[in-house]
């Protein structure tokens, strides 16, 4: 099961944080704090993987930002890995050759996008496709809720 | 369809409003969170960052709490909160309108509603309650999407306790037409099984139901749930594997939909969720194994891609190939996949291919000694992840040959690592391989100064405590005892005439209890010098109160002698008027000690370390006072806990801190020396993170000269230079032959691994031979025989109460035959020579084939038990090592004795044979010594018998059985325990019972260890399961009482259960089979309700409301005790179940 996932950049921004297990609000801070110190001090080209506590922090550098998944002992690490890995390519599918400043100003989005993808800490659904018709289909939803017909076309 | 869908997103842009338009991220920083963004951005200070943001947040709070403000607008508001609240100012004010939001708003403002609730709110947030009904409502709307919706936040929190309202709903969705409906619901059943597993363990069917699902993707959801089914109980499902195994070989020869592939590799987390529940239903299961092999060796082979994902799944493949019954073609498949991964260039796969070594290298030590020279390089390797795996690999192949090696790698590396979870658990198993393997005393000791300096006092209270028992149990040879205990007198005199500052805590109490029990061992040491030197430690100012108060407590036992009694005066007077209660006490003990020398030798007598302290623990001698005193209208004792409990009323209070103050069970460990308070060893096992990690100690590391002389060396030199060395001789030559086709083995695989330099291949080489030594004659007993891990370790011989380690394999064998001259010659021989490693070599011999040789100097050995069946033996390396101390596991294939189990019957004490007791099972079987147990309900108790079956012609002596239990206090029947068994013939231990923290199922650990009539000694470990129905006792109370009680309990749960209607009165008749089933009393039916009361040994009361409620019964249950009310329904579920 995954524990965390966290986004922030080469500054130690947070940009996005997921939390797959109740986590005291002070704690979540700490760990916010050591998951950037310790990733951010990465030699370029050093393993992905990283031991904390009794978890594995799972990292991979985007461009400007950085994608940090804590996993638990027993998961498979390279799995991990592409987790992280279908995620960036949900958000580019979505936003088209996606950049840290779409994550920044559409946060909201990305969320969204990860709640389809992954749901108490276990894949949901990996196709790319599927994950964006859902998020696509709810954004149209707009103001008038009357609009039936799309839901006729995602679930159909 | 999404050709419709892609459509109708071309044509509709214009009449969507910017904002939800995908791809919109540049246009919408235009809107009020891109100018707060923007602002953030363009500022400079933190400060100044702080200042904008309270800003921004008091008008958000203005505005949200203004009446005319539209959901619409509310969903923007929450939009900037959220982000806020992500850079890390709190707005708590908010949530309220969150959720609001959530209740109110159209879809899509509901979806920023429940996003921003699932990211404020916490699942024991109070404000979560608010959104139950939402969360209802919306269960049940038409609109799929506020469906989803809000099985998305059901799965990411959901207050516990209301699982129960919205269960039903969830469950129906599991028959949802639409597939993503269902899976989300699986996944959120998923959810609440992990949260509260008794909530849905009512539809376990229905799970199977999920699993059978037409969509692939709602299969796929169900394994999450199966996985940790059968990690729980793989015996419940080993029905499914064929089911598992088609399915995988649907997925592997590609028969799903494309939607499924990543990267033209079909559903490999499919894949890899199936690969991992097979290799828990094929874990020691040799038939169930059998119908996976050929899907396993098919996944192999399709794996072909070079892709990371691939990797994975060829990791868990191997792995999988490695855990379940093994089969020779692919072990040897999954060791050539293990071999691209530690070749391979890329990083991240070589991480892996050393964990999956370290994983198969205890069952195939050959594949270390293939791939040594890579390892040798990870060693090195700058990146600290790789050389950390690796020393988890060394650690695994470590043995007493490459002992001082490895030591001095993982000691090298804590020095340079910062990190406390690594610093704690290498020094962890530094220790233990210390004590398992250490060459000399030197050795041992010093290699355990560097430890307590190192792990300071982050490290697990159990190092410093196992390693003074240790010491202080000694072994058999008292001249051994005394030159180990020597030697750190020796070593640590010297280090408090260095710095002593810089020690940790734990590391000085060590030292000041060495000193105070063994510094007159040192005949030249005058005890005013020790005294003073522990003087000067008082003095420090880092030095906390709980190691004073060891110091005094040594001061105490070495003061005499003029200027030694003027020291402690000087002391015990400064402290006397100590804050410190503690302190206080001890200056006083030392102050009337040092004064009176007879008094002081009557209560701290020299070595009195062995003595045994009888600790009534029951204090049965104040009972008399107590009573005298509730007469007198003293209030009843109740334990700290129970008053923190009461104090807390009905909020549940975290227990936590209070955890280690609550009462160890006294009578489970009798405490051998009272002056060592910490000696009572609270946890075992090195791998948790329960110590402090505030508790950062001056982590000073020493200078060692003595395992920097030896690193690296030993090894290395007893290839060099074999032998002119009693216990080679005494070794007839055809059992060498092992080992060195061993070394053949190493040195020739070291030669085609391609090198750049060929003086540092040569220190490489170098370097190899020493950790790698010894692998090469294990490996041909190992590799089928799957040999438990445990198997290595070897008992040292135990006085009184056995310990888990032995610290150097020449004491032992100088321990074993303590009465034969040419052995003790031949012992200190060795010792004297310091040709250790020579020992330690040819001990793998003597470990797989004992040698007929040693036997016959021997004389007395018992080894010839053993010897006409030496094939077993050949299966079950390392059972015997040396001609001394054994320890083996209970052997799992020996079936228990049928109409042996009858005659046991017969030996039950006569007290105990007209009550009811359970069918009697086999524990363990070790040499002549067969152990078995049952458990016997009494009204007030619950007794564990352990019947000691001895076949042999010969008496097994000083007995000692061990019981102890997490969940248990387990303390001891017999006044005096059992000593000896004669030849052939039974004796019975019993112990009698209580929980002490309730769970399911209840395991009682125990070990016995006993000395053969010839003096060797032998132990073996045992388990015993029993259910918690057996500790449950009817609670005999009137409705009046049942009331009171009611409202005074804190814990609860609420559940619905099955109830019996094939009868007249349904509640009745349920009751009725719970009261037989599981003893509980009924203290009333009213109607339709009905109230049951029982108490779980000793006095743990659980009450129980029963209420028929739409065709179940509704039943909450309430206890003074956590877990218990989870732990009865679960049992009451059973219980009704069977029926």
């Amino acid at each position: 099961m995954m524990r965390f996932l966290l986004l922030f950049s080469r500054q130690g921004k947070l940009r996005l944080q997921k939390w797959f297990t109740p986590i005291p609000e002070r704690e979540k801070k700490k760990i916010i704090r050591e998951m950037t110190s310790l990733v951010l001090a990465r030699q370029p080209r050093s393993c992905n993987f990283l031991h904390w506590k009794d978890l594995k922090i799972i990292y991979k550098r985007y461009a400007s930002l950085y994608f940090c998944l804590a996993i638990e002992n027993q998961e498979n690490e390279l799995l991990a890995l592409e987790v992280i890995h279908r995620y960036v390519e949900l958000l580019d599918k979505y936003f088209g050759n996606v950049c840290e400043l779409d994550i920044i100003f559409n946060f909201e989005k990305a969320y969204f996008i990860l709640d389809e993808f992954l749901m108490g800490g276990e894949i949901q659904e990996t196709s790319k496709q599927i994950v964006n018709r859902c998020i696509e289909s709810s954004d149209m939803l707009q103001e008038d809720d009357s609009s039936e017909w799309y839901e006729v076309e995602l679930f159909g | 369809m999404s050709d419709v869908v892609e459509k109708t997103l071309t044509a509709l842009p214009s009449l969507l409003s910017l904002d939800s338009q995908p791809g919109s991220a540049k246009l919408s920083s235009t809107s009020k969170l891109g100018n707060l963004i923007r602002g953030i951005t363009e500022l400079t200070s933190k400060h100044e960052e702080e200042k904008l943001i309270q800003r921004e947040l008091s008008s958000i709070k203005e505005q949200v709490s203004s009446p005319n403000t539209t959901m619409r607008q509310m969903k923007e508001l929450m939009v900037r909160t959220i982000y806020c609240e992500m850079l890390g100012y709190e707005a708590s004010f908010s949530y309220i309108h969150a959720i609001k939001l959530a209740q109110q708003g159209t879809v899509l403002e509901k979806r920023v509603g429940y996003l921003a609730v699932s990211l404020f709110l916490n699942e024991s947030h109070e404000l979560l309650l608010l959104l139950v009904n939402t969360v209802l409502k919306d269960l049940q709307s038409t609109n799929l999407i506020e469906v989803c919706m809000a099985l998305t936040v059901v799965s990411q929190m959901f207050p516990k306790d209301m699982i129960p309202a919205i269960l039903p709903l969830v469950e129906e969705k599991l028959n949802h037409p639409k597939e993503i409906i269902r899976r989300k619901a699986v996944l959120a059943l998923y959810k609440f099984y992990l949260i509260a597993p008794n909530q849905v363990q009512h539809i376990h069917n229905k799970f199977r139901k999920a699993l059978c699902d037409k969509d692939p993707g709602v299969m796929t959801a169900s394994l999450h749930i199966y996985l940790q089914l059968i990690q729980e109980n793989p015996e419940g499902y080993k029905d499914l594997t064929a089911s598992f195994v088609t399915i995988l070989k649907q997925v592997v020869g590609g028969k799903l939909p494309m939607d499924f592939n990543y990267h033209s590799v079909p559903a490999p987390w499919l894949q890899i969720q199936l690969l991992r529940i097979l290799s828990l239903l094929g874990k020691n299961d040799q038939s169930t194994s059998e119908i996976m092999h050929e899907v396993l060796d098919e996944s192999l082979r399709r794996a072909e891609m070079n892709h990371n994902i691939t990797y994975a799944i060829l990791y868990e493949c191997v792995k999988c190939i490695y855990t379940i019954h093994p089969k020779s073609d692919l072990l040897e498949k999954a060791a050539k996949c293990i071999g691209n991964f530690v070749l391979s260039p890329k990083i991240n796969l070589k991480y892996l291919g050393l964990k999956a070594l370290t994983y198969v290298v205890q069952q195939d030590p050959k594949l270390a000694l293939q791939h040594q020279m890579t390892i040798i390089e990870c060693l090195d390797h700058p990146d600290l992840i790789i050389k950390r795996e690796t020393l988890e690999l060394l650690f695994r192949i470590t043995n007493a040959q490459n002992v001082t090696v490895i030591v001095e790698k993982m000691l090298e590396f804590l020095r340079i690592s910062g990190d406390d979870h690594t610093t704690i658990d290498l020094v962890g198993k530094v220790a233990e391989l210390a004590e398992k393997y250490a060459p000399d005393n030197e050795w041992f000791i010093e290699t355990m100064n560097t430890v307590f300096s190192v792990g300071g006092d982050m490290m697990q209270p159990d190092i410093p405590n196992s390693f003074l028992k240790l010491l202080s149990e000694g072994f058999d040879s008292v001249e051994e005892d005394r030159k180990l205990r020597l030697f750190a007198v020796n070593s640590y005199i010297s280090l408090l005439q260095g710095t002593p500052g810089k020690l940790p805590q734990r590391f000085l109490q060590v030292i000041s209890w060495v000193l105070g029990e063994y510094s007159h061992l040192r005949e030249d040491l005058e005890a005013a010098v020790v005294l003073r030197l522990l003087a000067r430690l008082l003095d420090m100012k880092n030095c906390s109160s709980e190691t004073k108060s060891w110091v005094l407590t040594a001061m105490t036992k070495l003061c005499e002698g003029g200027s030694g009694v003027s020291v402690a005066q000087q002391v015990s007077e400064t402290y006397s008027s100590s804050l410190d209660t503690v302190l206080r006490q001890r200056a006083q003990e030392l102050q009337y000690l040092s004064q009176d020398s007879e008094l002081r030798a009557r209560v701290l007598p020299r070595g009195a370390g062995l003595e045994p302290v009888e600790v009534d623990s029951s204090l049965s001698f104040l009972d008399g006072f107590v009573s005298e005193a509730l007469a007198a209208g003293a209030a009843p004792y109740k334990p700290p806990h129970q008053r923190q409990e009461e104090l807390a009323g009905t909020k549940a209070l975290s227990l936590e801190p209070y955890g280690l103050s609550l009462p160890i069970s006294m009578s489970s460990c009798s405490i051998t020396d009272r002056q060592s308070p910490t000696l009572l060893s609270m946890s075992s096992g090195l791998s948790g993170d329960s110590t402090d990690l505030s508790h950062k100690g001056g982590s000073a590391t020493l200078k060692l000269d003595g395992v920097k002389r030896v690193w690296g060396r030993e090894g290395y030199l007893s290839q060099k230079e074999p032998v002119e060395e009693p216990a080679q001789v005494e070794v007839p030559s055809p059992l060498r032959s092992p080992s060195q086709q061993g070394e053949a083995d190493s040195s020739h695989s070291q030669t085609p691994t391609p090198t750049p330099t060929p003086e540092s291949d040569q220190e490489k080489q170098q370097l190899a031979s020493s950790l790698f030594v010894g692998l090469g004659s294990q490996s041909s007993v190992c590799l089928m025989g799957k040999s438990e891990p445990t198997a290595q370790r070897f008992r040292r011989k135990a006085k009184g109460h056995s310990t888990a380690s032995s610290p150097s394999e020449q004491i032992s064998n100088s321990v074993v035959s303590p009465h034969s001259a040419v052995d003790n010659l031949l012992c200190n021989n060795l010792l004297d020579s310091n040709i250790t490693s020579e020992l330690a070599l040819s001990s793998p011999e003597l470990t797989s084939q004992p040698s007929p040789g040693l036997t016959t100097t021997n004389g007395t050995c018992d080894t010839e038990a053993e010897l006409p069946d030496s094939d077993i033996k050949e299966s079950e390396p390392a059972v015997i090592r040396d001609n001394s101390v054994v320890a083996t596991d209970p052997a799992p294939h020996e079936a228990p004795d049928r109409p042996k189990d009858l005659c046991l019957t017969s030996h039950l004490p006569a007290e105990l044979s007209g009550l009811s007791h359970s069918e009697i099972s086999h524990l363990c079987t070790n040499q002549s010594l067969e152990l078995s147990a049952c458990h016997v309900q009494k009204e007030d108790s619950l007794l564990l018998v352990v019947f000691i079956t001895n076949s042999s012609d010969s008496a097994a002596q000083q007995i000692l059985v061990q019981v102890d239990s997490e969940e248990l206090e387990v303390s001891c029947v017999c006044d005096s325990p059992v000593e000896e068994v004669s030849s052939h013939s039974v004796t019975v231990c019993q112990y009698s019972l209580t929980v002490k923290r309730p769970a399911v199922h209840i395991e009682v650990v125990g070990m016995v260890s006993y000395q053969l009539a010839n003096g060797t000694s032998q132990s073996a470990q045992f388990s015993y399961k029993l259910p918690l129905t057996s500790f449950i006792r009817p609670l005999t109370v009137s409705t009046e009482e049942y009331g009171t009680m009611w409202l005074a309990f804190s814990h609860d749960t609420k559940q619905n259960l099955t109830l019996i209607s094939d009868s007249q009165e349904p509640l009745t008749a349920t009751l009725n089979v719970l009261k037989r089933k599981l003893q509980l009393h009924v203290v009333e039916i009213i109607g339709m309700e009905g109230i049951v009361a029982c108490r779980v040994l000793q006095d743990q009361p659980c009450l129980m409301h029963c209420r028929v409620h739409a065709g179940t019964l509704a039943v909450w249950l309430r206890s003074p005790i956590p877990d218990l009310p989870d732990c009865l329904i679960y049992h009451c579920q059973r219980a009704l179940q069977g029926h």
